[in-house]
């Protein structure tokens, strides 16, 4: 794999498959955690990791357990299911950790890593990346674009809600109205990037 | 092999190594609890209402625990009893809890106020607030659905003639009642104080007149027969300085509209 091939699949990951604008996974917490910009730190961080950790887990599963290439049976169809119970476990297990060995980021991170667990991003780049058929190391860099791209999304967001926050909104549009017209116009600007990553770097 | 029993068989596998690993690490790596904590947290009502400031018991237990110099007289539910408690567990000086009572700031029931409609939607209070910002002709009054009576742990709470109605022998000042009613209609005050006026509505005379019997129109008798200074007329509506009020009740007696209300308010702890 080249320089080339692992920076557009960085780039593409984190503009042009954005994944919390471009493809709608991850909204809750893009929602939820935007207000404060340290939050949406904290928890973009947190996304990335876990994204790593849980394609790094995930991967071998599908294409040594499930559908191993031997050809000797196909369970294929219960990645949905497996995939959900390991990013699931996985996530406690880092929290244990972290717990015990790690307390000042545990509480850093707070109440966003069991948040993650359920994150339909994470599930979704691990699906992602089996669709794509991309090699583990491929799978990694994808991995890792996707959570910068959330983090991108997140700490865009958290500015433009600021901004929103000191100005005089119509009484029918405070709070989550105005929030949502916002995220829609960031997702507009976003879909500028399609094209151009392939016809920069391809 | 049976491919419906190699799948099943392949989720349990992988359900259980996930479990053993993690039962094996929260046994290896638990973190042991605050002993302190929990001992606190035992002495806490358990009400989770928040009226410490903290986010439910656990959580002003928990900052009792870890934090030095947090007040122990902030639990009003518990009032002096629990307050007596903490401090003797943490070894600090008692301090005194300010007990409080809840007092809906309305007299204007179904017989004294006028209505402006005749609302069948959704008992709630909240809900018929949103229809044109309620039945009551007063658009500050009480509404009478129970939105309040609803949240009170203590059934403290009655909906009389249309109108709520605290029994402060009940009451015991965890103010969750307050921040359900969506008209801002209930205050908490410190039970030891005896006068209290009864209306919310800071329209003017006129309109208080024609919507209400028993509403504040700001005539400003109470200001002036006050012997201590210790009423004001703030946007069209009376208002009570408790720092300055020395209990006489005469306020109530000479309101002509019948809206400051004078008594014993003593909550559930004192009663």
């Amino acid at each position: 794999m080249t320089i080339r091939g692992i920076f557009l699949i960085i780039l593409t990951a984190v503009f042009v498959n954005n994944y919390v604008l471009q493809q709608f996974l991850g909204i809750c917490p893009f929602l939820g955690v935007s207000k404060k910009l340290d939050q949406a730190t904290g928890m973009s961080i947190a996304v990335i990791f876990v994204m790593c950790l849980a394609t790094a887990v995930t991967w071998p599963i599908q294409y040594y357990l499930l559908k191993p290439q031997s050809g000797a049976y196909d369970l294929g169809y219960l990645q949905t299911v497996v995939f959900i119970l390991v990013i699931a476990a996985l996530v406690q297990l880092v929290e244990i950790i972290l717990k015990k060995y790690l307390p000042s980021l545990h509480k850093s991170l707070g109440v966003y890593l069991p948040l993650i667990t359920t994150n339909c991003a994470v599930l979704g780049v691990c699906i992602a990346n089996i669709d794509a058929e991309y090699t583990f190391a491929q799978a990694m860099f994808n991995s890792f674009g996707s959570g910068l791209g959330f983090f991108l999304a997140m700490v865009l967001f958290s500015g433009v809600r600021g901004r929103i926050e000191g100005n005089d909104v119509p009484e029918s549009f405070q709070g989550l109205p105005i929030t949502l017209i916002a995220a829609s116009i960031v997702s507009v600007s976003f879909f500028g990037f399609s094209g151009v990553i392939e016809n920069l770097l391809g | 092999m049976n491919p419906i029993l190699l799948a099943i068989l392949a989720v349990t596998a992988i359900g259980v190594i996930c479990a053993v690993f993690l039962a094996v690490a929260s046994k290896i790596m638990a973190v042991p609890e605050n002993e302190l904590a929990k001992q606190i947290r035992a002495c806490l009502p358990g009400a989770n209402c928040g009226a410490c400031g903290y986010a439910g018991c656990d959580g002003y237990a928990k900052a009792l625990a870890e934090e030095k110099g947090i007040q122990t007289n902030l639990c009003v539910p518990g009032a002096d009893a629990v307050s007596r408690q903490l401090s003797d567990l943490l070894g600090v000086e008692f301090q005194d809890v300010v007990e409080q009572v809840a007092m809906v700031k309305c007299r204007g029931d179904c017989n004294k106020s006028r209505r402006r409609m005749d609302y069948r939607g959704v008992p709630s209070c909240a809900a018929a607030r949103l229809l044109y910002s309620g039945h009551s002709a007063c658009s500050y009054g009480c509404l009478g659905l129970g939105d309040c009576a609803l949240v009170c742990p203590e059934h403290a709470i009655c909906i009389e003639n249309g109108i709520a109605h605290v029994d402060t022998r009940k009451c015991i000042g965890c103010g969750m009642c307050a921040k359900a009613c969506p008209s801002n209609l209930i205050t908490l005050i410190a039970d030891v104080e005896r006068a209290f006026v009864m209306c919310n509505s800071h329209s003017n005379g006129a309109l208080v007149h024609k919507n209400c019997d028993v509403g504040c129109i700001g005539c400003r008798m109470c200001v002036r027969e006050c012997p201590a200074d210790a009423i004001s007329i703030v946007d069209n509506l009376a208002t009570i300085d408790y720092e300055k009020c020395v209990d006489c009740g005469h306020c109530a007696d000479v309101c002509k509209r019948g809206c400051i209300a004078f008594g014993d308010f003593s909550g559930a702890h004192r009663a």
